[in-house]
């Protein structure tokens, strides 16, 4: 009998052997029916309730999370928009000083010229003196008639020529008088201006504070909106986290690329200081570590700056210093940063000549010459490493402000797709749990199909008395 | 712990954290095989040294000898240097290497016998003491090694962790008669050279392809 074969109760016979072992079988499994069922349950249990259990303490974690997530980006949340407000309010504050302080004079200067305008304009009501009294008694002596007498003909002739010359005189007086006022009325112009002037500037001044009002009604409305702990004020802080931080990574990997050629415009040149052949690890020189520490030196300079004018926040220390401290702090920052810049251009130069006098000694050593430099063009290169080099380290100083929005707002980032790691955890387990469970119960089903034939004379045999009954039963009925 | 020893706990925690430079630099030596009608192969050589004094970096160490009737010997050195860390130095270095190799293959005179043997024991000596990470020897030669009755060089030779090149091997008159006698003396010293322990044996004959002289396997 060969090895394969040793199976083969009937010996030549496979189907046969087949059929005896699946017999034996059926009866053994069906023997351990009943304890290979609590068997399959148990592990089903076993496997499935760590893993419910486990699933309901990552709900319960996620949650936790979620609610402090939630207490440090309201708590953030209210300490931002308070800080805008405290701001807002100091800008109000200023302009209202700043506007109502020349307040009085702005008054003083439209009363005055109110009253210049009112004299002005009393000067311009007063009329030509009436003509006078007598006026009645020649008007009694030109009621005479005449009658032909010559006398009286002559009188009123004379009469008449004298009240000619009084009233030319009264009109060219009235004459006079009108152009005068027209001169006082024409100098109300520049008053008018002026007073336009003026109080287009009130106008503007208060619709600047008004505007100004209304935007802190906002910042007020959201405050107390983060104050009272809302769902909408959680999710609108949740997404200008998000919004931030994307905008922050987005600097800082421009910000990155700009440390990366200022990386490469320092490394060089620093081997001529440090050597070139020191190594740190097996691949890194002590060179590219001096310059990474170079450009990391004055990020941090950067950094001090900025906290020294309270333009970030990252260290609050350096924000609670006194102000002559704060500004000493200032200043020294700002000479390292000024200082590094330099020694950036310097080195950045020292990179041109090194690089410069490598071509040579590679051009002497070739059997072609190469062609000589192009004159002025030729220091292009090198005014633009050195100006580079000076400009980077400014420019990288600002990375300060993306970092902090960095870091604040990964705090909520990170807490929120943690707390969707530990959901999600959660569920993978509690979707495990209910398949382990099912996947018992599917077993013990796989177990009866398997064992399907002894199962059904098991039927037949307790069907039998049962049918015997019955008979026995019809029996006595038709006796 | 005092300020003393804080401090000089750092500096050994510093000291073991920097790697040895010199297991980063590379060690060049190399033989100019200048017995015979090969002598006048010296301005390949010199072409050869050129390559290499502008590929070798900072810290790297360079030495050129010639091969003669006995090589195993210091005189036989034409130039030796290990180049500057400070690259602006490194290149002074340089210069002045390529003048004295310049000056030397210009004037060189065939010697009556080959001792290759000689000048790779004398390599490897240099080699060991100047302590770099890769050791390569160069054999600027046709590989056809002639000795005196006198010299003695049939014995064991250790080339531990040496790669060895060999460049511009010429073939022979006697060669193009039977290509086998070449082949077969390449064999032979590949089967030497790794016997004496050498981390690589290369062959190459197409000077365009200096490249490989330095890239390891």
């Amino acid at each position: 009998m060969t090895s394969p074969e040793v199976w083969m109760i009937w010996p030549g016979n496979p189907a046969l052997s087949l059929l005896i072992l699946a017999l034996l079988a059926m009866a053994f499994l069906y023997a351990a029916r009943r304890p290979m069922h609590e068997l399959i349950r148990s592990l089903g249990q076993a496997l499935g309730g760590p893993l419910r259990m486990a699933a309901r303490w990552l709900s319960a974690a996620a949650n936790e999370i979620q609610q402090r997530n939630k207490a440090v980006l309201l708590a953030y949340g209210e300490r931002e928009t308070g800080q805008r407000l405290e701001r807002e309010f100091e800008r109000l504050g200023a302009m209202v000083t700043r506007e109502l302080q020349g307040y009085p004079t702005l008054q003083r200067k439209l009363l005055d010229e109110i009253t210049r305008i009112e004299e002005d304009y009393r000067k311009c009501g007063e009329v030509p003196p009436p003509p006078p009294d007598w006026t009645e008694a020649v008007a009694a002596i030109a009621g005479v008639k005449s009658s032909g007498n010559e006398l009286v003909l002559k009188l009123l002739e004379e009469i008449n020529r004298s009240i000619k010359g009084i009233h030319d005189k009264a009109i060219g007086e009235y004459r006079r008088s009108c152009e005068s006022r027209h001169r006082i009325l024409e100098g109300f112009m520049p008053f008018w201006r002026s007073l336009d002037r003026t109080l287009a500037r009130v106008d503007r001044n208060l619709s600047g504070l008004v505007s100004s009002a209304g935007g802190i009604d906002s910042h007020m409305a959201k405050y107390e909106e983060i104050a009272a702990k809302t769902d909408k004020a959680q999710h609108a802080l949740t997404v200008s986290a998000f919004t931030q931080f994307a905008i922050a990574a987005l600097v800082m990997i421009v910000a990155a690329g700009g440390a990366f050629i200022n990386f490469k415009l320092i490394a060089l040149p620093m081997s001529e200081m440090v050597g070139a052949g020191d190594y740190l690890t097996s691949s890194l020189r002590t060179s590219e570590v001096a310059a990474l520490v170079i450009i990391l030196v004055e990020a941090s300079m950067g950094l001090f700056l900025l906290e020294a004018l309270r333009i970030t926040h990252l260290f609050p220390r350096i924000g609670n210093l006194g102000e002559r401290m704060r500004r000493r702090m200032l200043w020294i920052a700002l000479v390292l940063l000024a200082t590094l810049a330099g020694v950036e251009a310097a080195l950045a130069l020292m990179r041109d000549m090194l690089i410069a006098d490598k071509q040579a000694l590679l051009q002497s050593l070739a059997t072609v010459q190469a062609a000589a430099g192009e004159g002025w063009v030729a220091h292009i290169p090198t005014a633009g490493q050195m100006l580079l080099g000076f400009i980077l380290p400014f420019a990288l100083a600002f990375v300060a402000i993306p970092l902090e929005s960095l870091i604040h707002s990964g705090r909520t980032v990170g807490g929120v797709l943690l707390g969707a790691l530990v959901r999600a955890c959660a569920f993978a387990l509690r979707f495990a749990g209910n398949v382990a469970r099912h996947a018992s119960r599917v077993l013990i089903r796989l177990y009866d199909v398997a064992i399907v034939v002894p199962l059904l004379i098991e039927r037949l045999v307790k069907a039998r008395p049962q049918a015997a009954a019955v008979d026995i039963d019809a029996e006595r009925t038709h006796a | 712990m005092d300020r003393r020893s804080f401090l000089a706990s750092l500096a050994a925690l510093a000291a073991a954290g920097c790697g040895d430079s010199r297991a980063h630099a590379h060690a060049v030596y190399m033989l100019v095989d200048t017995s015979g009608t090969y002598a006048q192969e010296a301005g390949k050589a010199q072409l050869i040294v050129n390559y290499l004094l502008g590929t070798l970096q900072p810290g790297d160490s360079l030495a050129v000898a010639r091969v003669q009737s006995r090589s195993f010997s210091e005189k036989d050195i034409i130039a030796k240097a290990t180049f500057d860390t400070r690259p602006s130095q490194a290149n002074a270095q340089k210069r002045a290497f390529r003048d004295k190799i310049d000056n030397a293959l210009r004037n060189v005179g065939g010697s009556r016998y080959t001792d290759i043997t000689g000048g790779l024991i004398q390599a490897a000596e240099y080699l060991n003491e100047a302590g770099a990470g890769t050791r390569t020897v160069i054999v600027f030669s046709d590989m056809q090694e002639e000795l005196d009755k006198v010299t003695q060089r049939d014995f064991p030779i250790s080339l531990k962790n040496i790669r060895v090149i060999a460049v511009n091997v010429v073939k022979l008159g006697t060669d193009n008669v039977d290509p086998r006698r070449y082949l077969g003396r390449l064999q032979a010293w590949e089967k030497r050279v790794v016997d004496a322990g050498a981390s690589e044996w290369r062959v190459i004959n197409d000077l365009q392809r200096l490249d490989r002289i330095l890239a390891k396997s």
